[in-house]
């Protein structure tokens, strides 16, 4: 039988919107650079596990920001002492990563703004 | 971009990405096992945390990956893995293909070289030949190719032209070459300056002949070509400065052409310089082939308005003799110029039969893609509801004929791969056989330009017949294919309606093709009736020899070895009769001519020119040429001279009325020349081959007064002489022969042993090459017709089980339903015979010029044609037909 093309997606309660892991991904190695394990430790964490992300999704979105030179990573031994593969936040990934926050918040806001017209005079 | 690395980074980077996520498992494991757990229900937390790790490992990879290139990939894989599994369908397409394309391919190749590929010159564009027509000279149409060039237009054209580069005149013709082991003839041709300048190709060793090598009485040279230097010399480059002797006439040895160089279409061993003496020239003379090289940019049209000026000063400049005003009788002649590329030469009228076997088998293309376009919707029939499945489950239309058409376009790639090779075997099988007079047969190969034509046949084919059934299944409407899977539908009309309308284009297609091999056929039945005025040409032997005046001076004494030869090779045993003459009839060498006036007719009209030939006692008895009155010449004529010649047949009646009133008649040739009297007249005898009218003829005895004064004699001093034996074209007649030539003269040389039966088969060379090209893409046509014809009765037939079996139990007679499957095959045969027949009446007349005695609308071909295509319709249906009515209808009823 033939595959269709595009994977299937898995439905989730929320899917997060595309980019949205990137964004959070860059967010986190600004602070720090960090191995994928720990990037999703950090994710869980500080979202006081409102998003429910499969842990392995992570890859996909590594992989993408690698391919754009939004990242870079290396093989190296961690505080721990496990081989961990540890990836950097470049100069052009800290660009993207301020356009992205702020065409987001635009977007939030936007969002906001028709969900909750009340509130409408906030600016 | 940089995607050519990212190939080569990617089995690293896929390497990483399954080891980093196979640790990420592992640090999850272990810290939930700190946290408690056992060490399995810690891994199942972890991967249940993780998600789908082969997915998520796939769209990782997927992100390194070119979308477009490696889904192809994927659905290629798919295509090759479905052919696979009916490995039977996925041959006859191939093969059926490879067969189609093979043939298309190698008969563009040959159309690509002959047709299209400049000549092998340089700036070829600019060379042209300088052919000149008179249509004012009565006769000269029995003359092939129009009025050639004399040495003084030669002179006057290379000195007053404005505007070529350069210019020359040659002629092809035979010479002994002797001191080099056996004495042997070799094929010469002689040019002038001006040739070699004009095709521009330098030698590849030595140097080109010199004008000083021009002047008859300046330093004899040579140049060979590369065959004949390979051949005689084995390549050796020292060979320049030696020394060969050429008719007897010792010339230097001073280059040689490189390989594959032909003057125009003459291959030749030695090029001899023609050496003209400026002094002797008269107006007359008209044996040579002029070429030359317009300077840039000159358009044909103003280089004819040259020649057209120069006319003139030529009458003019040169006279053919005190007394005689050439110059008004020229005029009469309207000499006209219709220069002509030099590649309309080399090709001739081989284009029209190229460019219709092209499009013959370009039909039998078409009929190859019907048929597997057939297949194809039978193939997609078998697939419809796994197709409508997905089409259900969403899959685009775009998606599904996307796939559909790439299994076509596979398969006409596929097949055109395998064409190439089909092409090349035919080619090389081509030139093995070299037909004969087809032009640049050595320079036809496989090049990028066929290959491009390959793939653009390929690519083509498949978009053709994949798009059928691709554009017919991508818009099936899902319900309708879901439901009926033939319970309830016995045959969907709309379905074997695209197979019906296939089947009536072949029919069409096939018919047409069918009609032109026919008349091909009634075409060369015509030519076998025609009496081409001799009589068993297998039985007949040639041969050809050469004199030379280096050699033996007096023109009598060459009679007399001659004569001698005759004699000896009458004596061979088995040999009933001997002659020679200056050429065998349809042996193609240039015949000499003349305006020729009898005796008491009027000198006012413009004295037609006649065909001359000379000939010996026996002759006509030996070529089996019937004399119709008067009686052959006798060697007592020739010794005493005695002025008496032969007419043919047509000559006589045109200017006497009757054969026998043109005995006694005297005729002349100039006016200064002596009278001779008509003693015998023969039949017609096609002298340009059995297309063409048997031209008006003059025999001269082998010996006549010569032009050059009352006293002198001049013979034909290179002839071709005919034995008729049983034993002709046999080894041993051959060594004989030359045992005897050998006995009277042992530096004579041989050549053009054959019987006439070969020289008659070569003159219908054209026709038979044409015959058995459309004969075999007629038998194609038909045969792919039949089963194109069978499989779509057959697959009713199937695809009707179940209604046949209903109709059956129900008590239909079993011929009835054998009728009605035959009917539907009648009823599309004859739609197809219509629009056939209508295509072929305006087809036809494109291939008049290759009729002989039959017209394009034969109406014993169209009906004949008819009837084989529809008895064969009628039986290709009734034996599927028969197994209908062989149908056991409890099992029809049960089965599915």
């Amino acid at each position: 039988m033939p595959v269709a093309n595009k994977p299937m997606t898995k439905s989730t309660a929320r899917d997060l919107f595309p980019g949205a892991l990137e964004m959070m991904i860059l967010q986190s190695l600004r602070r720090q650079p960090a191995h994928g394990y720990a990037l999703v430790q950090h994710i869980q964490q500080r979202s006081n596990n409102l998003l429910q992300v499969e842990e392995g999704s992570l890859y996909p979105a590594l992989q993408r920001l690698l391919k754009a030179d939004l990242v870079k990573a290396r093989w190296d031994v961690s505080s721990t002492n496990r081989r961990v593969r540890t990836y950097q936040i470049t100069a052009s990934g800290l660009r993207r990563l301020e356009q992205e926050i702020s065409s987001f918040e635009q977007m939030f806001e936007g969002i906001s703004l028709v969900l909750n017209p009340g509130k409408s005079t906030a600016t | 971009m940089n995607w050519l690395p990212d190939i080569f980074r990617r089995r690293k980077i896929y390497g990483d990405l399954a080891e980093e996520m196979r640790l990420h498992l592992e640090e999850r494991t272990e810290q939930l096992m700190s946290e408690g757990m056992s060490r399995k229900e810690a891994e199942q937390t972890a991967r249940r945390a993780f998600g789908n790790s082969t997915l998520l490992e796939e769209r990782s990879r997927q992100v390194w990956q070119m979308p477009l290139v490696e889904s192809l990939g994927s659905d290629l894989k798919l295509v090759f893995r479905r052919l696979r599994k009916s490995p039977g369908f996925a041959a006859t397409v191939i093969l059926t293909l490879a067969i189609g394309i093979g043939a298309n391919t190698a008969v563009f190749s040959v159309l690509n070289s002959v047709l299209f590929k400049p000549l092998p010159y340089p700036d070829a564009e600019q060379l042209v030949a300088l052919h000149l027509i008179a249509p004012g000279a009565a006769g000269l149409a029995d003359f092939s190719n129009g009025l050639r060039l004399s040495p003084s237009m030669y002179f006057t054209f290379a000195e007053q032209n404005r505007t070529f580069q350069s210019l020359g005149v040659w002629i092809a013709g035979t010479g002994n070459v002797t001191g080099l082991a056996q004495p042997h003839e070799v094929h010469t041709a002689s040019i002038t300056d001006g040739v070699l300048q004009t095709l521009n190709v330098p030698p590849s060793l030595g140097r080109w002949l010199l004008s000083a090598e021009q002047n008859p009485h300046g330093p004899k040279a040579v140049m060979l070509s590369y065959g004949y230097w390979q051949r005689r010399f084995g390549g050796d480059p020292s060979v320049i400065g030696r020394s060969i002797e050429v008719d007897s006439q010792p010339r230097q040895i001073v280059g040689v052409m490189p390989q594959g160089f032909r003057l125009v279409n003459a291959d030749f061993d030695l090029l001899v310089p023609l050496g003209f003496d400026r002094n002797k020239q008269t107006l007359a003379g008209f044996g040579f082939q002029g070429i030359a090289r317009l300077k840039p940019g000159v358009p044909i049209t103003q280089a004819n308005a040259d020649v057209t000026r120069m006319l003139p000063i030529w009458m003019d400049s040169w006279s053919n003799g005190p007394g005689i005003d050439s110059h008004s009788f020229y005029q009469q002649w309207r000499i006209t110029p219709a220069l002509r590329p030099l590649k309309e030469e080399v090709i001739g009228g081989v284009g029209n039969v190229l460019w219709l076997v092209m499009g013959t088998i370009g039909v039998v293309m078409l009929i190859a893609c019907t048929n597997v376009a057939n297949l194809l919707l039978v193939r997609a029939d078998a697939r419809r509801q796994e197709l409508a499945v997905r089409a259900a489950l969403g899959a685009g239309r775009a998606r599904i004929a996307w796939e559909l058409l790439l299994e076509s376009l596979c398969l006409g790639l596929l097949g055109g791969l395998l064409g190439v090779g089909i092409a090349y075997a035919g080619l090389r099988m081509l030139a093995a056989i070299g037909p004969a007079n087809l032009p640049r047969l050595g320079e036809i190969s496989l090049d990028v330009r066929s290959l491009g034509f390959t793939i653009f046949l390929s690519v083509l084919s498949g978009l053709l017949f994949g798009s059928i059934p691709a554009l017919r299944y991508a818009r099936a409407r899902t319900s309708a294919a879901l439901r009926g899977t033939g319970r309830t539908a016995s045959l969907s009309r709309e379905r074997q309606h695209s197979r019906d309308l296939l089947v009536v284009a072949q029919v069409a297609m096939a018919l047409v093709l069918l009609v032109s091999a026919m008349l091909m056929i009634r075409t060369f039945q015509a030519l076998r009736h025609v009496e081409p005025g001799f009589f068993r040409p297998e039985h007949v032997q040639t041969m050809r020899t050469s004199i030379p005046a280096s050699l033996v001076a007096d023109p009598q004494q060459v009679t007399r070895i001659q004569n001698s030869i005759a004699d000896k090779l009458a004596a061979i045993p088995g040999v009933t009769s001997v002659g020679f003459a200056s050429s065998a009839p349809m042996e193609r060498i240039e015949f000499l001519w003349n305006s020729i006036h009898f005796e008491g007719k009027s000198m006012g009209e413009v004295t037609p020119l006649r065909l001359f030939k000379n000939v010996s006692p026996d002759y006509f008895l030996t070529t089996g040429t019937r004399l119709v009155a008067g009686r052959e010449l006798t060697w007592t004529d020739v010794y005493g001279q005695r002025p008496v010649a032969i007419i043919s047949e047509n000559l006589a009646r045109e200017s006497f009325g009757t054969p026998s009133a043109a005995l006694g008649k005297r005729l002349q040739e100039f006016p200064d020349m002596p009278w001779y009297e008509v003693v015998g007249v023969v039949e017609d005898v096609r002298e340009n081959g059995v297309q063409d009218k048997a031209p008006a003829m003059v025999y001269w005895p082998s010996m006549t007064y010569g032009i050059y004064g009352p006293h002198t004699f001049d013979a034909q001093r290179t002839v071709t002489f005919v034995l008729r034996s049983d034993r002709a074209g046999t080894e041993g007649l051959l060594s004989e022969m030359q045992q005897a030539v050998w006995s009277v003269n042992a530096n004579l040389p041989l050549a053009s042993l054959r019987t006439m039966q070969e020289i008659y088969s070569q003159s219908l060379a054209r026709t038979s090459f044409t015959l058995v090209m459309l004969g075999i893409a007629g038998t194609m046509a038909f045969v792919l017709g039949i089963i194109g014809i069978y499989g779509v009765i057959s697959y009713a037939v199937l695809q009707r089980t179940r209604e046949i079996g209903i109709r059956l139990a129900l008590g239909e007679q079993k011929g009835r339903l054998r009728w009605m499957f035959v009917r539907s095959a009648l009823a599309l045969t004859g739609i197809g015979v219509a629009i056939g027949l209508a295509a072929s009446v305006g087809l036809m007349r494109l291939m008049k010029s290759l009729l002989f005695g039959v017209s394009p609308l034969d109406p014993f071909t169209y009906v004949s044609v008819m009837i084989v295509l529809a008895a064969s319709a009628v039986l290709a249906s009734y034996l599927p037909a028969r197994r209908a009515a062989a149908v056991n209808p409890v099992e029809a009823l049960r089965a599915e």
